[in-house]
């Protein structure tokens, strides 16, 4: 099992970039070629990630599988080229391959103003490629450098197919993830710098995950809270945690649906990913005392994000404010540093991409066809369109943490472990701080309940409003210039069906079934946590 | 007088290693050639000296490739003051190339614009020579020599639309700027040979060792250099000139100015900084920590404003001087020298093929468009994607954006300050990572408008792009994106590590 295969997450990640190249030579006139080579290429890369899945030793989920290792890629400074799949990185890369297609399909005829599906599926698949590389790399630069591929095809994505207010949100997008990022980088080779200086053979020393696993203890603790401080600025931006969190609901409500769906599904999960992989387990030290930081942060989130749901009157806005929350119970499960903490946080990141992807999805085709979000004016969606008003309430269920669906197993358990945080959290007299967080949390969940059945109350409820009623020529006339609002009212279509079937199937299945998740994540979390058991 | 005959009747030549200094010779030669045949050549047929000059500078590219492949060992000439080694190869390719793109840039250019022709590209090919030699020069002298035959062309080419009074400006201010720089930096140089009783930069360093009783003259001298050589890569604040020269020169001389002649400016303070002043690093580090910091940030401020594309550059090459300085401020710490040294050559070599790439596709944007304004940049994206997407290449390049080059750049430029540590270090980079976030927000106003705005006039006619032109964007473009994918593969940047040892020598 060592070397097999070991072109297989190569493949997986770089076939897009091929299907990119095939679609450059497609003239602009040719949409429909190019978008089914853009799919088709999606559709492989996926293929390839299902044989991913089979070929994976279960048993062994706590250690790289298909790895490619000691390959240089930068000798000067000492990059490689390592990459490789454990049970921690596996649900997020096979994710990504899953919502790509999806978003793709749904994109087949909902390509946004101003058109040009060639370009929109090119920065698709750009992104993939850069999301599957960030789960896959097991090299500090390797992981920088997807991890800003994605930088720039979700910038333009929201900057040339978002809303009205676009410009302005994909440029607050962008400056905060740099700003994030060029930190973060100061501290990766920081952290290098230390470590090979610190060494007893500073020949050996490279940036491979490896190395910095194996001499964690080589930093000093103040430098390493200092390291640490730049590594959480880089990734807290990207969760995003409070008080990092302003480019997001921007972004989001402008957003196209397919980059709001992408962004809430995969890009988020870069930065919680960051702290599982790389933060917590190259400085435990320093994570102990950041840990409380965090924790704290992660709770004025999730109330925070809370609060701001309940003062929404855009439906998009509020499902991105509601990843503000849930993003908080995440970051609450990796603050506690226990496998069971950082389990939920992993099993909550799966679950917020399919549920809230699944929410912006809603809103998106709501969008389309009452060509607004405002709460107010939506009401009995329920009437008029059976089917996606039951989807509806369905993911709301789904996102307020209802038992026997997926968002329960990364909100419960994540507040359980608040209860009980690390021994060495313990140790430094948090225990009391952490039981508070729990009870604030836990009442977080209630006004999670609260907003969503808000929302799903007064937009699904009712009577449709005058100016949707549909077919005839109301008051829509006079109010709103001349549109017929109501004439693009139909249900789910197929495109649709497609694209969200799957999404709703996994929800089920990972909530009744989580054990499916948990077992391939727990051998690889229980590594990252054994720094933290008591008294080590 | 007659002591003096028995002297000269001494005199032995030294031994002169010609595959050592064939570009150079092949440069000569080409040069005398390009302005024989511009006397013979009708006036239709102008381009030939164009394609000319770009044979002689790929001419002189061919000893430069094979001195590398020949082998590692430093070749000394003259005594140990004219140097062939890793550094100046690296150097002398990157003068050579970028000189050869900026003649793909300008062949158009010149020929529709009716300037003289052959006069341009015998001055563009003197002022590469000088570069070249400012590689390999290891002598007070030779630099200095080097410095002026790199600038004196430039001067003249800056005004080179001379019925344009701001391209008049720009090659007055320009040559008044430099001429003043070049005193300073000169008596500076004055100070340095009263100090070591020689001009080899190795035994200047031997003298300026900050102790003694002329510790004064000592460190007048080293800011007297320092700050000439400042002016020429147009560091905060001896950048006044840069924005003014740089918008009225003709556009392709700009690119030649902001990357090329800036470079040359590097390469002799490198050989300052590192030969001449290896023991004063007491006295330049502060003050390159203090141009660096100044740079950078200053002329990310002043572009974050402009709403000229080639002013916006001008202001951004500025700014990308600053990261160049960056390692500089470390240079002298322990472990730091090589990495730094390092970093500003990979900086250089990556900078000039995402700028030179920037400015073609200006160049090429500018002959549909007419202006030179950012706002004329609209709707590109609609009307020609190809140029649209490598200016965005070009510009998240410039960014620091993986996985294309410029990210390699700056990560050598955090590098080697990281490496060198302590609260100076730590400090810079952190200066430098917070520029690296102010430069982003100019490089995408641009962006926004290629992708995000309709064309000003509602023109989307598409550009026809010249070949040549095509051709400079798509090097640019191709060593742009290798250099950020496959760093450590381009050029032996992994054996300049021993360039500091055969430098520091």
């Amino acid at each position: 099992m060592d070397h097999a295969q070991n072109w297989l997450l190569s493949l997986g990640t770089f076939l897009p970039l091929a299907g990119v190249l095939v679609m450059l030579f497609i003239p602009k006139k040719n949409e429909e070629e190019a978008k089914l080579v853009g799919l088709v290429t999606a559709v492989a890369t996926l293929a390839v990630g299902i044989y991913t899945l089979t070929q994976f030793d279960y048993d062994a989920a706590g250690v790289l599988q298909f790895a490619v290792k000691d390959q240089m890629w930068i000798e000067p400074i000492g990059a490689t080229y390592t990459i490789g799949l454990d049970g921690i990185s596996l649900p997020l890369y096979f994710l990504s391959m899953v919502i790509t297609v999806l978003v793709m399909i749904y994109s087949w005829n909902h390509i946004p103003s101003p058109g040009n599906a060639k370009a929109f599926f090119i920065l698709m698949l750009v992104l993939q490629t850069g999301m599957a590389g960030t789960f896959i790399a097991q090299d500090l630069i390797l992981f920088f450098v997807f991890f800003e591929v994605v930088l720039l095809p979700m910038y333009f994505m929201i900057g040339v197919w978002g809303g009205e207010n676009r410009q302005y949100a994909s440029l607050k997008f962008f400056l905060y993830t740099m700003f994030g990022s060029a930190l973060m980088l100061v501290a990766f080779i920081a952290l290098y710098i230390v470590t090979k200086n610190n060494s007893a053979d500073p020949a050996a020393a490279n940036f491979s995950f490896q190395w910095f696993m194996e001499n964690s203890d080589l930093v000093s603790k103040n430098t390493g809270l200092w390291i640490f401080g730049g590594m959480f600025v880089g990734f807290a931006v990207k969760v995003p945690m409070f008080p990092f969190h302003t480019w997001l609901p921007d972004a989001h409500t402008q957003a196209p649906t397919q980059g709001s769906v992408i962004l809430a599904a995969i890009l988020l999960k870069l930065g919680t990913y960051g702290f599982v992989r790389i933060a917590i387990p190259f400085l435990p030290e320093a994570a102990k005392t950041w840990a409380p930081i965090i924790g704290v942060l992660a709770v004025v989130g999730i109330i925070y994000g809370a609060l701001g749901c309940l003062a929404q009157t855009d439906m998009k806005r509020l499902i991105a404010f509601s990843s503000v929350a849930h993003m908080g119970f995440v970051m609450l499960g990796i603050s506690t540093l226990t496998p069971l903490g950082i389990n939920a946080a992993m099993f909550g990141m799966v679950a917020h991409g399919l549920i809230t992807g699944m929410l912006f999805f809603l809103a998106g085709s709501v969008k389309e066809r009452y060509h607004t979000l405002e709460i107010k004016r939506l009401s009995g969606i329920l009437i008029q369109m059976p089917r996606l008003g039951w989807i509806l309430g369905f993911c709301a269920m789904a996102s307020l943490g209802l038992p026997g669906l997926a968002g329960f197993w990364g909100e419960f358990p994540a507040i359980l472990a608040a209860w009980n945080p690390a021994g060495a959290l313990v140790d430094n007299g948090h225990e009391t701080l952490y039981q508070v967080l729990t009870v604030i949390s836990a009442l977080g969940t209630v006004l999670a309940a609260a907003y969503l059945l808000w929302l799903y109350q007064r937009t699904a409820f009712g009577t449709p409003a005058a100016e949707f009623a549909g077919g005839g020529h109301g008051h829509g006339h006079d109010d709103h210039g001349g549109d017929d609002h109501g004439s693009d009212i139909h249900d789910v279509n197929s495109f649709e069906w497609a694209a969200w079937t799957p999404l709703l199937i996994a929800i089920v299945l990972f909530g009744v079934v989580p054990s499916l998740m948990f077992d391939v994540m727990d051998p690889a979390v229980q590594l990252i946590t054994d720094h933290f058991v008591a008294g080590k | 007088m007659l002591s003096l005959l028995a002297q000269v009747a001494d005199f032995k030549a030294p031994h002169v290693d010609y595959h050592a200094l064939a570009p150079e010779i092949v440069m000569a030669v080409g040069l005398c050639a390009v302005l024989l045949v511009d006397l013979f050549v009708p006036d239709h047929k102008r381009w030939i000296t164009g394609t000319l000059t770009g044979f002689v500078l790929i001419g002189a590219f061919i000893p430069v490739a094979t001195l590398a492949v020949v082998g590692d060992d430093m070749r000394a000439l003259f005594d140990g003051r004219y140097i062939v080694d890793e550094f100046a190869l690296a150097l002398k390719g990157l003068f050579l190339l970028s000189a050869y793109v900026v003649v793909l840039m300008s062949s158009n250019e010149m020929e529709e614009g009716h300037y003289y022709q052959g006069e341009y590209y015998v001055l563009l090919l003197s002022s590469v020579l000088g570069m070249v030699m400012m590689a390999s020069s290891r002598d007070l002298i030779s630099v200095f020599v080097a410095l002026e035959f790199l600038s004196i062309p430039a001067y003249m080419m800056a005004a080179w639309r001379k019925r344009d009074s701001k391209s008049n400006e720009a090659g007055v201010k320009y040559y008044l700027l430099g001429v003043f720089a070049s005193a300073v930096l000169l008596y500076g140089m004055s100070l340095m040979y009263g100090l070591a009783s020689s001009t080899r930069l190795t035994d200047v360093g031997q003298a300026l060792t900050l102790e003694g009783d002329k510790v004064g003259m000592q460190v007048l001298a080293i800011v007297f250099v320092i700050v000439g050589f400042a002016f020429k890569v147009s560091a905060v604040p001896f950048h006044t000139w840069a924005p003014d020269t740089y918008q009225g020169a003709p556009t392709p001389v700009t690119a030649f100015l902001s990357v090329a002649s800036k470079a040359a400016g590097f390469t002799g303070l490198l050989a300052m900084v590192y030969l001449a002043f290896p023991m004063a690093h007491d006295v330049y580090q502060p003050f390159m920590w203090v141009l660096a910091a100044l740079t950078m940030t200053v002329g990310n401020l002043l572009a974050l404003k402009q709403t000229n594309i080639v002013r916006m550059l001008a202001y951004s090459s500025v700014s990308q001087g600053g990261f160049i300085l960056m390692p500089l401020a470390v240079a002298g710490t322990g472990e730091a020298a090589g990495p730094a040294l390092k970093a500003v050559v990979v900086y250089l070599l990556i900078y000039a093929a995402t700028n030179l790439g920037a400015f073609a596709v200006v160049i090429a944007v500018a002959r549909k468009t007419r202006s030179g304004e950012i706002s004329s940049f609209g709707g590109l994206f609609n009307y020609a994607p190809g140029l649209a997407v490598m200016m965005t290449i070009f510009l998240a390049s410039l960014a620091g954006i993986p996985p294309l080059g410029g990210w390699y750049a700056k990560f050598g430029a955090f590098r080697a300050v990281v490496e060198a540590g302590g609260g100076w270090g730590y400090t810079i980079a952190i200066v430098g990572a917070i520029n690296a976030v102010i430069a982003t927000a100019y490089y995408i106003t641009v962006m926004r408008e290629m992708w995000m705005k309709p064309a000003p006039d509602g023109d989307e006619t598409p550009v026809r792009v010249p070949s040549p032109i095509v051709v400079a964007i798509a090097l640019c473009g191709i060593g742009t994106m290798v250099m950020g994918v496959l760093p450590g593969a381009v050029a032996r940047f992994g054996d300049l590590a021993d360039l500091t040892f055969a430098f520091g020598g």
